[in-house]
């Protein structure tokens, strides 16, 4: 077949693309453009609050470039985990952001929007059936959990993009995704082999990130061919070198031989990597291997209540040496008043308060310490009494061994900060289903003029 | 036997989330001599990391060599996932140090 070009714009729709980049990427005629926009990795909250992580207008002057260059080259435009979590509302929020953009610059596009929120009681007619396993980790999946739960996607994986496209979508909208899926979905449905585009997909997925120096966003090109692709960034101040590109197999994962998608992995093992020219990595020998039964990853969130949080400085040598009872001391004063129904955690910055237990220097801590107190309740006025209380008692603090007996914390200020709603990851779970877009629905729609 | 920390025998020395249950760490190195050199020396193996880090063994659920990259790899299970309450490093993005100081035998 004739080689294929694919270019990946950036890593994340919202940390934005270098104009210099997106030119000369447009340069090389790529056939599609395909980016990720979404990930788990700053925390639950996103998913749960049903917000984007980006900035709109951030986001907006991405997105403004991509549909630019599909309108004047009449490319297909792939986006997967819109809006960052992928659910509902972050698919909403890219289609509103899409739909205004469409509006103002009179462009009509055949759109497929894919949902790919999963529904509770079907989730708990699984999780009934024995169906659904822990995946990294040994917590079993219940019905009260589902229940409890505020979002819960799937990562799909190429087969509803190939849908869209089967139904003729020039651009594709789709809630959460597996990252390679959204960049291989284009040649594997020319017909290319699937280890060798989800790989490449893979690698594109970050855009630039690939590619040396990694300061940062920005984008990668990707050109398949029958036995091998070829990596190479559009950015003529970055290189990507055999170590750049597969270094990038390490990054995020846990096992570098294989990937797993819901229809199967690629695997690594006899993958080769060689240099193209001075700027170009060519990769060959991925092997594609099916799964007996696809089996989707599926992520959820549960409010765990409100977060407050408040900062102090402990200078005076007598509280950092005794600093354990120090704090234990403010434990039980809050308890006095305050026995349960809240978590009350401190964090001590400069003793262990990066790796907490971990901290193999927790014995030698620095001459002044941070603290910041964070509480958790089920409601904010209950999460701001329990910190301002635990805040007073670390000024009120009486030791034996402490000399100052006016007040035994700086604070930063004497108020008690709101964070955000407080959510936790309670799904991170792996279920086994016959056919993948039985929980997917792909429906099409003409966005603009 | 003469030593040197890690931090001056590799590239890179990372560490980041792979998921939301776990902390994986990478240690690049820039020749193949030193990679080799890192892997026959059995000073870093799970059971050290195990040590350094104070987890119990069986939270160390992948400890890989990926020669491609001339890198070794390990992989932490966290006690919670990530963005709990109490969060210290929802990207799990400083997790590395410790490595630096870890001692390597030159050999003979």
């Amino acid at each position: 077949m004739q080689p294929m070009t694919v270019l990946a714009p950036l890593g994340m729709l919202g940390y934005g693309i270098p104009a210099r980049s997106m030119e000369r990427g447009l340069a090389r005629d790529p056939a599609v453009l395909a980016l990720d926009a979404g990930s788990t990795d700053p925390g639950p909250y996103y998913l749960g609050a049903g917000v984007p992580f980006v900035n709109r207008r951030a986001a907006k002057r991405d997105l403004t470039m991509i549909l630019d260059a599909a309108h004047q080259r009449r490319i297909p435009v792939l986006i997967g985990s819109a809006g960052g979590g992928g659910g509902r509302p972050h698919v909403e929020w890219t289609l509103d952001l899409y739909r205004e953009l469409c509006r103002e610059r009179g462009y009509r596009f055949r759109t497929a929007v894919i949902d790919a929120e999963v529904d509770r009681g079907w989730l708990r007619s699984q999780v009934a059936g024995g169906r659904v396993r822990p995946l990294d980790h040994d917590r079993a999946l219940t019905a009260t959990e589902v229940d409890a739960a505020t979002r819960i996607v799937a990562q799909m994986g190429v087969e509803p993009f190939l849908a869209a496209l089967e139904a003729g979508a020039e651009v594709v909208i789709a809630g959460r995704a597996c990252d390679a899926a959204v960049i291989a979905a284009f040649p594997i449905r020319a017909g290319f082999d699937s280890g060798l585009a989800l790989h490449m997909g893979k690698i594109l997925e970050c855009g630039g990130a690939a590619a040396y120096p990694r300061h940062g966003s920005d984008s990668l090109l990707g050109v398949i061919e029958d036995d091998a692709f070829t990596v190479e960034p559009p950015n003529p101040d970055k290189v990507c070198t055999v170590a750049s590109v597969a270094a990038h197999s390490l990054y995020e994962r846990a096992n570098p031989y294989e990937l797993h998608l819901p229809h199967g992995h690629i695997d690594l093992k006899a993958t080769r990597f060689e240099a193209s020219g001075d700027r170009a990595v060519r990769v060959s020998g991925t092997r594609f291997v099916p799964a007996v039964t696809p089996t989707l990853k599926l992520e959820g969130v549960a409010r765990v209540g409100f977060r407050t949080l408040s900062i102090a400085g402990v200078r005076e040598p007598q509280l950092i040496a005794n600093l354990d009872a120090y704090l234990a001391n403010v434990r039980t004063r809050v308890a006095d008043t305050y026995p349960d129904g809240y978590r009350l955690m401190f964090h001590v910055y400069g003793r262990d308060g990066v790796m907490g237990p971990s901290e193999p220097q927790r014995a030698t801590p620095a001459h002044e310490l941070c603290l910041v107190v964070e509480a958790v309740a089920p409601r904010w006025e209950d999460a701001e009494v329990i910190c301002a209380l635990g805040t007073r008692n670390l000024f009120y603090a009486r030791l034996p061994e402490v000399r100052g007996t006016a007040g035994t914390a700086a604070l930063m200020m004497d108020e008690v900060l709101r964070g955000k709603p407080g959510f936790e990851w309670t799904v991170n779970h792996v279920l086994p289903l016959a056919d993948p877009l039985e929980l997917t629905t792909v429906k099409l729609e003409v966005v603009g003029r | 036997m003469t030593t040197k920390p890690l931090v001056e025998l590799a590239k890179t020395i990372r560490s980041k989330n792979a998921g939301v249950d776990q902390i994986t760490f990478d240690i690049v190195f820039r020749d193949r001599e030193t990679y080799e050199l890192v892997k026959r020396s059995g000073a870093l193996t799970p059971e050290v990391v195990s040590r350094l880090y104070a987890v119990p063994r069986e939270r160390i659920t992948a400890f890989v060599e990926f020669d491609p990259a001339l890198a070794i790899k390990f992989t932490i299970r966290r006690e919670r996932p990530s963005g709990s309450p109490g969060e210290r490093d929802v990207f799990g993005a400083q997790q590395y140090a410790p490595l630096f100081d870890l001692p390597i035998p030159l050999g003979r």
